[in-house]
């Protein structure tokens, strides 16, 4: 469902990530590895289309998401759920309409919307904070509403950028279960982390990346940044 | 209106309640800008209003007739001259209604006319046009007609004014298109700093998958919502100072200038349209040349 193919995509000389060739299938969970300016940032911004690649194509259900037109790219990006490291939250929307927005942008009907949106909150379990701007609630909360935004239109890829970046261990491992859960109802999980510590103890596909080439893609691998010469934390990946 | 349309304008309205010193900041710089173009819409107006009374003052041709040319002919020609373009009405004026037109005029001092001899005013036919700057054509014609001893019309003075209007309306035009110019320039730049206030915001509605149009339409109904106010503010304040000034100075004006000024119930018609239409369209200019950087990508 996800396919790159000889992918590359450089910044004058640096190198973003550079002859990717990667598949991801239909209801895998994938953690993509890697130390700091490694790529994998560049890696997910090709695929939302953030950025353009130089060579290569990228398929995405099907379709050449390197051919998209500008019309065309906002439909392609509600196609994936996508959970930021800093949530990237809308401060001046209610948690209901934070959520509630990721579905009027799809033009669903408020009956619908209105309906929906508490599922969800329910789902992620803040459903009584609905009311509570974000700067109201708790870091983790947050997070669990922008999983909830994420997910609320159902979409085959969910793509977690360094979810649990800012998440003290134990609501971390919350977000985890919660990503995990969101898994077993069928939806593919990409989740970009620079935690071994969740790798290691998830046991599920694992790409690594450095200097924006592959360097390791195994099934229930594991995750050891000494390996990949990774020594500090990986932040800001959606900075805006 | 579909829900597109009512969704983007309630999210305006939260918008404005929202960021009440932003929605302050943009009504200030738009009503006061409609303010001075409110003002100066006055005075334009208005001496527009009195050239243009003066103007009609003179779009009259005197053809006067020679001594020998009978009625009969003179009627053939007022015939001939009605079917000319640009004529509003011709009349036929004995000497004798000349004269007593001119003892009219001359009101007290009248009795110096009863003492001439006889008439010395001819028999003439008084050609109204409906364009004075088209007048010399009308002129020509007159003249070539026979029985015709001299055309009267005051000609350089009637081009005068008409160089003159020209010129006020040309100044008028460039300086209203200027202040248009630099009103759009201020209320971007007032919404440009809404926009950037929420650039993030608008950053993250683009990654879940915004369209431009999505995002762009609460700020563009906030700009036409913002300019709407505006142009009440300025527009109520503009008609009641012209209240004041019309009530005041009114009189004196119609005694210098004699023509009054524009009643007040025609600015009011033509101020309201005006406004509410710069007020829209410089809310709506502004929020999306305000908005453009931000969506390019």
């Amino acid at each position: 469902m996800i396919e790159y193919v000889n992918v590359t995509k450089k910044y004058g000389e640096n190198i973003g990530v550079e002859d990717v060739s990667i598949k991801i299938e239909k209801g895998e969970f994938v953690f993509l590895v890697g130390p700091s300016g490694s790529g994998k940032s560049t890696f997910v911004k090709l695929l939302l289309k953030l950025l353009e690649a130089d060579n290569g194509h990228i398929y995405f259900n099907g379709y050449d998401v390197t051919k998209l037109s500008n019309r065309e790219i906002p439909n392609h990006r509600r196609s994936m759920g996508i959970v930021f490291q800093d949530f990237s939250l809308l401060p001046k929307k209610t948690v209901f309409e934070n959520v509630a927005f990721a579905m009027e942008i799809l033009r669903k009907p408020r009956r619908v919307i209105r309906r929906q949106v508490p599922q969800m909150l329910d789902l992620v379990g803040i459903s009584s904070e609905a009311k509570k701007y974000p700067t109201e609630i708790s870091i983790g909360e947050q997070q669990r509403v922008a999983v909830a935004r994420a997910i609320v239109n159902n979409p085959s890829v969910l793509i977690a950028d360094e979810p649990t970046g800012n998440l003290d261990p134990e609501t971390g491992w919350e977000i985890m279960r919660l990503l995990e859960q969101i898994n077993k109802r069928g939806t593919t999980v990409l989740m970009v982390t620079h935690s071994s510590e969740i790798v290691n103890a998830m046991n599920k596909r694992v790409i690594a990346i450095r200097d924006g080439r592959l360097v390791r893609d195994e099934n229930e691998g594991s995750y050891h940044p000494e390996d990949d010469g990774n020594t500090k934390d990986d932040k800001g990946l959606f900075t805006i | 209106m579909n829900t597109r349309v009512i969704t983007a304008l309630r999210q305006a309205l939260r918008q404005i309640g929202r960021n009440l010193t932003m929605t302050m900041t943009s009504l200030f710089s738009i009503t006061a800008i409609l303010l001075i173009l409110g003002f100066f819409f006055i005075i334009i107006v208005n001496i527009n209003f009195m050239t243009q009374g003066i103007r009609d003052s003179f779009d009259t041709v005197q053809v006067n007739l020679l001594e020998t040319t009978t009625q009969e002919q003179a009627q053939t020609m007022i015939a001939d001259l009605k079917k000319q373009s640009n004529v509003a009405s011709v009349v036929y004026q004995t000497k004798d209604d000349a004269l007593a037109h001119w003892k009219e005029q001359w009101g007290d001092q009248a009795d110096i006319l009863d003492r001439l001899p006889s008439n010395p005013l001819p028999n003439s036919i008084i050609v109204t046009v409906k364009n004075i700057e088209k007048v010399d054509k009308i002129v020509t014609y007159a003249e070539a007609m026979p029985g015709v001893e001299k055309i009267t019309y005051s000609k350089d003075t009637v081009n005068k004014l008409i160089r003159i209007t020209n010129i006020i309306q040309i100044v008028a035009l460039v300086l209203i298109i200027f202040l248009l110019f630099i009103s759009i320039i201020v209320v971007s730049n007032t919404i440009k700093l809404t926009v950037m206030a929420r650039g993030r915001e608008i950053m993250i509605m683009k990654y879940v998958g915004a369209t431009n149009w999505y995002i762009r339409g609460p700020f563009l109904f906030e700009g036409i919502i913002l300019g709407l106010l505006g142009a009440l503010i300025s527009g109520v304040l503009v008609l009641v100072i012209y209240h004041l000034i019309v009530s005041k100075y009114g009189v004196n004006v119609v005694m210098i200038m004699s023509s009054g000024l524009i009643s007040e119930s025609t600015m009011l018609e033509n101020l309201t349209a005006i406004f509410a239409a710069l007020g829209i369209s410089i809310g709506a200019c502004g929020s999306i040349i305000s908005m453009r950087r931000f969506l390019d990508t």
